[in-house]
């Protein structure tokens, strides 16, 4: 049993009213995403559910910031971003968010530690996080020992099995320290013994680090092991409820 | 990784990453670079062996006192014109006034190497009973000979003018019958005359050169020609020769001479140099263009195929301007790259080549001195060239949308 780290004053994400229309002016206008509204408390480890079709990935992709909302309002760590210029958003996504796709989605041309250190590299030549290439060099060591890959620090990506590659994803996701990781069906490629295993790393540094998930998946089995459950139906939330069972672990 | 930064990291990962692309768009622009390279070296090479060849015993530039005119008392006009018809009147030997002063202006002018005072005329070359028509200069030799090299067109003999020695085109040589060593008498039209003992004979290179020229001392000259202490033309050598026409409007203006240019005296020749410079011009221009379109295309795909390698670092915190520098620098590294590789294959294409194409008379048809600059020129064209190349493709990859790169 872990205590959950105190929620900070502001709320990582506060979504109020959000929505989303894909070719919005167009004939062929549709509104994927109708008037969300979202609280996401500091070190909360939350499952997005539902069916295909239901918006889970544009609702991921706009709390990403890779997405505009067409309207309602976006507040990330207190800050406003609805109307921040691309640069601004960029910045905002890479100091406060991770992420984790479905495909791993490594670069194949660096091996697992400098796919860990990119991000650190970007921010390097942005200045906004260490310079040193040494610390981000020894932290995605760190990482990488933490999800079990000891071994493969200068493999490339083609010489890991998937589930390895997931592994480094989510060293990748974690080496900036978020405080929010966006993970977009991170087992959903994997088989269970595998998916198990990063599920179960996910949970360890939630629970280490409190740094907050929010978890898009399929699988009801794994929904059934985070402790916020909000379940999206075409376009609306349909259900958002704490899982007692899991809260009481 | 790490000390290179970012954009250079993923710029050379991307770029070896591409192996075959890459090796091919490098070796696009290794040929090109290196055809370039090679025009403009034997292009320089052949033509100042050319014009060395053409301008041959002439200077550069004369300056020469302005032609005798007529000018009619009443000038006419289209409504009225009251003149007929003017005679020329004819042409008497005129010398330069104020010699001295002229001579020390023309060699102070920029672009001016060297100057020589001559004093020049038509006399007639008498040996026994040979008498044939010529072309008198009179100079001091050393001054003259940094305005027109005479030592590679010594045939026989030395190149000395002490008073009462001359120099002599062979065909004249041959005309009269002399032989090194020979003395000859020299007469002006007034009867005038000096003997003169053959001290060398020269090839011009032309014939007509050759039947006429006779080199002496100035003081000789002067008083042959009936003009003791006055000289008849300032021959100029320049520094660029094609650009005399420029030189030559400067000393116009500040002498009020007559000037003439070699490229008057040879239009043909000019004309052609220009032709054949305006048409390398053109064959480097489109090798350019062809270099550039070929490294912005092998870009185009580059970015089509890294799409999501691209989504990827942009949802990893990658900026639009990260991302256009990335492809920019693998325009500009390609660039360098070919410029090098380019230039050293260049060069080995010019010595291979100085040693195959011989002129008519054997010797190269171009020789191996190349500017050291042209290397430098080149690597500045070619970067500048990957650049502007990778502009469209590296605008691609800054604009693509991260969520829809990602999605697949």
């Amino acid at each position: 049993m872990t205590v959950m780290p105190q929620a900070p004053a502001a709320p990582i994400v506060a979504l109020e009213q959000v929505r989303k229309t894909y070719n919005e002016g167009l004939p062929n206008a549709e509104e994927v995403l109708h008037g969300i509204d979202l609280v996401v408390q500091g070190g909360e480890f939350t499952a997005l559910i539902g069916p295909s079709g239901s918006g889970k990935s544009t609702l991921l992709n706009i709390l990403g910031l890779l997405e505009r909302a067409s309207g309602g309002s976006f507040r990330l760590g207190g800050r406003d971003v609805t109307s921040l210029d691309d640069d601004a958003r960029t910045r905002a996504r890479h100091t406060k968010l991770g992420f984790i796709f479905q495909f791993h989605h490594l670069l194949p041309a660096f091996n697992s530690i400098e796919n860990v250190m990119l991000p650190a590299l970007i921010g390097g030549s942005l200045g906004v996080a260490d310079k040193e290439g040494k610390t981000a060099r020894a932290r995605a060591a760190r990482l990488l020992d933490a999800v079990g890959l000891q071994d493969a620090h200068n493999k490339k990506p083609q010489e890991l099995s998937g589930g390895m590659q997931q592994r480094v994803a989510v060293a990748r996701s974690l080496v900036l320290a978020p405080q929010l990781v966006l993970a977009d069906e991170p087992t959903g490629n994997l088989d269970t013994r595998s998916s198990d295993s990063i599920f179960a790393l996910l949970r360890q540094f939630n629970r280490e680090q409190g740094t907050a998930f929010l978890i898009v998946t399929h699988d009801p089995r794994l929904a059934a092991r985070c402790d916020r459950i909000i379940e999206l139906v075409d376009g609306r939330i349909a259900g958002d409820r704490a899982n007692r069972a899991e809260l009481a672990e | 990784m790490g000390a290179l930064g970012f954009e250079w990291t993923v710029a050379l990962r991307f770029l070896r990453e591409g192996r075959m692309q890459t090796a091919l768009i490098i070796g696009g622009a290794t040929v090109g670079v290196s055809v370039i390279f090679f025009i403009t070296a034997v292009l320089v090479g052949v033509q100042s062996d050319l014009i060395q060849r053409v301008t041959g015993a002439q200077p550069h530039i004369i300056l020469k006192p302005p032609e005798e005119t007529v000018s009619p008392l009443i000038a006419a006009t289209p409504e009225a014109p009251r003149v007929a018809s003017v005679q020329a009147r004819p042409q008497r030997l005129t010398t330069i006034d104020g010699w001295p002063v002229l001579a020390r202006q023309t060699e102070a002018t920029p672009g001016v190497i060297a100057i020589a005072a001559v004093a020049s005329g038509s006399a007639l070359a008498i040996k026994g009973d040979a008498t044939r028509s010529i072309a008198l200069l009179g100079t001091n030799l050393a001054h003259y000979m940094r305005v027109v090299r005479l030592d590679d067109k010594l045939a026989q003999g030395v190149l000395r003018l002490e008073p009462g020695d001359a120099l002599v085109g062979n065909e004249l040589a041959r005309d009269l019958g002399a032989v090194l060593g020979d003395r000859f008498r020299v007469q002006s039209a007034d009867g005038t005359n000096q003997v003169f003992l053959i001290r060398g004979i020269l090839d011009l290179g032309t014939r007509e050169l050759n039947r006429r020229y006779v080199y002496v001392d100035l003081r000789a000259a002067q008083s042959i020609l009936g003009i003791p202490g006055r000289i008849t033309n300032i021959d100029v050598a320049v520094g660029d020769i094609m650009r005399a026409d420029l030189i030559a409007a400067r000393l116009r203006a500040q002498s009020g001479q007559l000037i003439e240019t070699w490229i008057q005296t040879n239009q043909q020749v000019f004309a052609a140099i220009n032709n054949q410079n305006i048409m390398t011009l053109l064959i480097r221009v489109f090798v350019t263009i062809v270099v550039a379109l070929g490294i912005a295309s092998v870009l185009v795909v580059s970015v089509v195929q890294k799409r999501k390698e691209i989504g990827i670092l942009r949802a990893i915190g990658a900026t639009r301007a990260q991302m256009l520098r990335v492809f920019l620098l693998q325009g500009a590294i390609v660039g360098v790259a070919g410029a090098l590789l380019g230039s050293g294959m260049g060069l080995l294409l010019v010595s291979i080549f100085s040693r195959i194409l011989r002129s008519a008379s054997g010797t190269p048809l171009f020789s191996l001195h190349f500017d050291p600059g042209l290397i430098g020129i080149v690597v500045v064209v070619s970067t500048v060239l990957g650049l502007i190349a990778a502009v469209l493709p590296a605008r691609n990859a800054a604009h693509l949308d991260p969520a829809q790169a990602i999605r697949g």
